[in-house]
């Protein structure tokens, strides 16, 4: 959170001692507040006002950075309570439990399968981003094992988990390159991850029952050098998670509280896949940096990355897909074209439901700058001289023999216009695409 | 480490609404909340989200095959296909929508639609949310009979909007019904209804809000923090949009392309999965279509609740 002019004036000396080169206090405070300057000009500023200036310049919300290049992804930093109030930054990372109990061939299967879990979503790939390794068995030997084909095999980022320092440095020596997160269990000593943590120059995740032993726990690693801290509560009630997560973000938002500036993680509880999913989800709106989750079944991941992309998409900036002409189904010269808005969710679904209809039709996206048709309509982005313009450099009157145009419904009034200024013959569609598989059945060439 | 909790209090709980129990079986009730949704150590929460399940009036070839077939035969006859909701499935309360009265689905007349929704009423004895075909004219001719033909039952009925509210809010308030309240994913818009409605003498704590509902993967963002913006201003005190929120899962989900044609289970948790987001915004009311789906969200539902105070 930004301090002001004055609340830094107020950290300052005050002596007016022109040491820094400006005339007062005052107005070094001002220059400092805009970031003009660097608090290093002022050599009588206290430790303790440093500490508070310094903390002042940082985001509230520590960036967490796991794995590397290739296999990499950030989480806090975040800024708002509300996506509303401006958006949210650091898509969640969403990864899988692996236990070491497993063996190697069905460590490597499942990690196979996790490999192939990537969709194409509105112009994006969506994946999940790390695999969390276990140490169930309490062995040492059986968790290098599983961290050795991890390694080998995932393509993602990677966690740690276990409870013993001494077999957590054996597996980072494994794969210490690929900066994993190592996350404390919950028979831990904090103190030694911490010594890891930093050793090793890892990120890492702490364990704790309250948010009294968090903030304790994170001031003490701050202390050793260590800043990139995931907090994991040992909670269970959802609920209750839900509102510690809450306490979390308010805390660093709202009162610039760094012992709890840091990105939360979560691991699922449920087992049954259903509440599995409906718990991850929960977690995906309510501020968690990482889920973990124990179900890697394509019908279970997909749905779980689209929330993720929903909630993490900018509330400002629509998605948008390229205007132009998109062919569906086995087109021909007397295919139907449709017309509509390049805003990505009213292409896909009048896509969907022209692919529904079975019939081969041309869609001709304009471009609305993303906006869907009503809205674009009344900011004047959706207009009979716009689609006119489209109809003639979009190339599809080389495409169709025919001179047909179906406009959406909500826009009937511009039929009249777009006859006059395009030449084409225009039919009024239905308002909503749902209408679409019926209209385009009754449609004659 | 001492830490001081950023508690943060509504001065102005979302309002109860009571659907159902004219005389036929339990009431459901809704809304009451003064805290944001599992944030039970901020307010109360005396009435978890419920889950309806829909049904229509129409064998509904058109619907996704995957919710067809969880329900058998008994979609074929919209009595027995409420039967199978209410006793193979568990459902406390029920959403009939009454396509069928559209010229496209074999414009069925009043009357027999009124017949239809009697029918299952005293079969199931739930309460009930009643919807028109989506038609203004004909549900502005066909609603006034269905809702006195149901009067005293206090259902809910849909849907009001701000273009043509009038009819309907003078049916229900003539027969002793709820309103469900539509509005474009636009709060304004959804203030402004439930202005004209209760201008018109219609109790506004007999009002039930739909902010629009866009499946996961097709703008559940944008409804989602529609019912946000709402909620915060209902909890600092704006009375007219201090209502609960009915959210029609079922039927964005199972239009889209991924639910459609899923093979397993994806269409179900895509409904799952946006009912559980939009639970998380504030959804007081889901009216959902695949049973498995609905009691999944049912069971969720169980589990966040754990912990609230009623």
């Amino acid at each position: 959170m930004a301090l002001s002019g004055l609340d830094i004036y107020k950290l300052l000396p005050k002596t007016n001692c022109k040491d820094c080169g400006f005339a007062t206090c005052l107005a070094f405070a001002m220059a400092l507040a805009q970031k003009k300057v660097s608090l290093e000009k002022c050599p009588h500023v206290s430790a303790q006002a440093r500490d508070a200036l310094e903390s002042a310049s940082q985001p509230p919300i520590k960036l967490v950075t796991v794995g590397v290049q290739g296999a990499k992804f950030e989480v806090g930093n975040e800024t708002v309570m509300y996506r509303h109030e401006q958006k949210f930054h650091h898509p969640c990372a969403i990864g899988f439990l692996i236990d070491d109990t497993l063996s190697k061939e069905e460590i490597s299967k499942t990690l196979e399968n996790i490999n192939e879990l990537r969709f194409e979503r509105v112009g994006q790939v969506i994946r999940p981003d790390l695999v969390c390794v276990k140490n169930t068995s309490g062995y040492r030997n059986k968790f290098l094992a599983a961290v050795s084909t991890v390694e080998a095999v995932s393509k993602l980022a990677i966690a740690l988990y276990g409870d013993d320092e001494g077999t957590m440095a054996e597996a980072l020596k494994l794969c210490r390159e690929k900066r994993p997160l190592i996350v404390c269990g919950e028979k831990a000593s904090s103190t030694a991850f911490i010594n890891l943590a930093k050793e090793f120059g890892v990120p890492m995740a702490i364990s704790c029952a309250s948010l009294e032993e968090t903030a304790e726990i994170t001031t003490t690693a701050k202390a050793a050098g260590v800043d990139e801290i995931v907090i994991n509560l040992s909670e269970k009630r959802l609920s209750k998670r839900i509102q510690y997560f809450t306490y979390i973000r308010r805390s660093a938002l709202k009162k610039n509280f760094r012992p709890l500036g840091y990105p939360v993680m979560a691991f699922t509880e449920e087992s049954d896949p259903v509440l599995e999913l409906a718990e991850a989800v929960t977690y995906v709106t309510k501020y968690a940096g990482i889920i973990i989750v124990k179900n890697t079944d394509r019908d279970f991941v997909y749905p779980l990355l689209v929330a993720r992309q929903d909630i993490y998409q900018d509330p400002q900036k629509p998605v948008q897909v390229e205007a132009k002409v998109y062919e569906i189904g086995k087109v021909t010269r007397q295919s139907p074209v449709l017309v509509t808005t390049n805003f990505s969710i009213t292409y896909f679904t009048v896509a969907a439901e022209v692919e529904a209809s079975k019939v081969p039709s041309y869609i001709v996206c304009c471009d609305s700058e993303g906006m869907s048709v009503l809205t674009a309509w009344a900011a004047e982005k959706f207009t009979a001289e716009k689609i006119a313009d489209t109809l003639k450099k979009s190339g599809i009157e080389g495409k169709v023999s025919h001179r047909k145009v179906t406009i959406p419904g909500y826009v009937s009034v511009l039929s009249g216009k777009l006859e006059e200024v395009s030449g084409w013959k225009v039919s009024v569609g239905p308002r909503e695409a749902s209408g679409i598989t019926n209209y385009l059945r009754s449609w004659k060439d | 480490m001492s830490i001081e909790l950023i508690k943060e209090k509504c001065s102005a709980p979302i309002n109860m609404v009571e659907i159902g129990g004219g005389g036929v079986g339990a009431a459901v009730r809704i809304g009451g909340q003064s805290c944001l949704p599992l944030l039970f150590e901020e307010g109360d929460c005396p009435n978890p989200p419920v889950v309806a399940l829909e049904i229509a009036d129409y064998q509904p070839d058109d619907w996704a095959e995957s919710v067809r077939q969880a329900y058998g035969e008994a979609i074929k006859d919209p009595v027995a296909w409420a039967k199978a909701c209410v006793g193979r499935f568990g459902a406390k309360i029920l959403c009939v929508r009454l396509q069928g009265m559209h010229p496209d689905y074999g414009g069925r007349p009043a009357d027999e639609a009124a017949e239809i929704v009697k029918a299952i009423l005293a079969v199931t004895k739930v309460p009930l949310i009643v919807l028109g075909c989506g038609d203004d004219e004909i549900d502005n001719d066909s609603m006034p009979k269905v809702s006195q033909a149901l009067k005293g039952h206090n259902c809910l009925l849909g849907t009001a909007t701000q273009s043509n509210y009038k009819t309907l809010t003078a049916t229900a308030l003539a027969d002793g019904h709820s309103l469900i309240a539509e509005s474009p994913i636009d709060i304004n818009i959804a203030k402004q209804v439930n202005i004209l409605i209760s201008d018109m003498g219609f109790d506004p704590k007999r009002i039930i809000m739909h902010p629009t509902t866009t499946s996961l993967g097709y703008g559940m963002e944008y409804v989602y923090s529609i019912m946000e913006r709402g909620r915060l201003a209902a909890f600092i005190g704006d009375r007219m949009l201090a209502m609960p929120f009915v959210l029609f899962v079922g039927q964005e989900v199972w239009k889209t392309k991924e639910a459609k044609e899923s093979v397993k289970t994806q269409g179900i948790n895509w409904e799952i999965a946006t009912a559980v987001s939009l639970v998380q915004a504030g959804a007081d009311l889901l009216v959902m279509r695949h049973p498995d789906a609905a009691k999944a969200v049912e069971r969720y539902i169980g589990i966040i609740m754990k912990g609230a105070k009623t």
